[in-house]
């Protein structure tokens, strides 16, 4: 086993455990730390997938945007939300949790069923881009080519996201103003 | 080096656990954590693929989206939120059923 692969293991097996513990944890805050932990190890999977400069933004926007964003939220909705989760502890909650067990658990064995017997590694596309050399190695820079990309290749999504952005935005602070006399 | 299905079963075992997580928790911020682990999930799929496409980099280019997209999500749904909770002080999403007060 390589250096690479035992990373790899690490930091899946730290994705899928946090992920396992934001599941099953009862406590808010929590959980809410350890989808920090996950995002982190996230951008580790994404680094190991040769895309340096998206595991930087993940952690930019992700860490640094969305997870304050969500413990605002959280300390914004109060002590009510932390009262119900002291609660939460009865019998009853586990049953009600088995069709979403079910479901999530049957769902991901048609997934795997369906990775394994498609065989990826095979697919015509990827082994005409293996054979051309159209692979990212280890030592290349992705970083320009994905610049020149964004202004010339995908000019039109990337304003599309953008206009799609600034609305977002102007209605989230839409939303969330004081209203005065309704 | 690392197969490609490898992080095709990471990736489908972190959407089946977003899945569980937006059916099963009763607070709208933990559901709302769950459907980010769905969204990370694809963004992972995207990566893994476009690690075959060096000239034009599409997976790489979409995940950048798809993050942007994930943020723009995240802030109109807390807005909601506690928009919600200031009318219904509470925020599970089973109890507040009602479009009139």
């Amino acid at each position: 086993m390589t250096m690479v692969q035992a990373m790899f293991y690490l930091m899946g097996f730290i994705t899928l455990a946090s992920g396992l513990f934001i599941a099953i944890s009862k406590n808010l805050v929590r959980s809410v730390f350890m989808f920090f932990v996950t995002l982190m190890a996230l951008a580790g999977l994404y680094v190991l997938a040769l895309a340096d400069f998206i595991a930087i933004t993940q952690i930019v926007v992700y860490v640094g945007g969305i997870l304050v964003l969500i413990v605002f939220a959280f300390m914004l909705s109060g002590r009510e939300t932390l009262a119900n989760l002291q609660q939460q502890q009865s019998k009853f909650i586990r049953i009600k949790k088995l069709p979403a067990i079910l479901l999530a658990v049957l769902f991901f064995i048609v997934m795997i069923n369906v990775l394994f017997k498609t065989n990826f590694d095979g697919l015509p596309w990827i082994q005409q881009a293996i054979a051309q050399k159209n692979t990212i190695g280890t030592n290349d820079a992705m970083i320009g080519n994905i610049g020149v990309g964004l202004m010339t290749h995908y000019l039109l999504p990337f304003e599309a996201i953008s206009i799609l952005l600034m609305m977002a935005l102007v209605g989230a602070a839409h939303i969330s103003r004081k209203e005065k006399g309704i | 080096m690392i197969s490609l299905s490898d992080f095709l079963i990471v990736s489908a075992g972190l959407f089946c656990i977003g899945l569980f997580v937006t059916l099963t928790k009763r607070n709208a911020i933990q559901i709302l954590i769950g459907i980010e682990l769905m969204l990370n999930a694809a963004i992972l799929n995207l990566i893994a693929f476009g690690k075959y496409d060096r000239f034009t980099n599409s997976g790489q280019t979409f995940a950048l989206f798809a993050i942007v997209l994930a943020a723009a999500t995240t802030a109109v749904a807390l807005a909601i939120i506690l928009n919600v909770y200031k009318k219904y002080k509470t925020i599970d999403p089973d109890k507040t059923d009602q479009l009139k007060d």
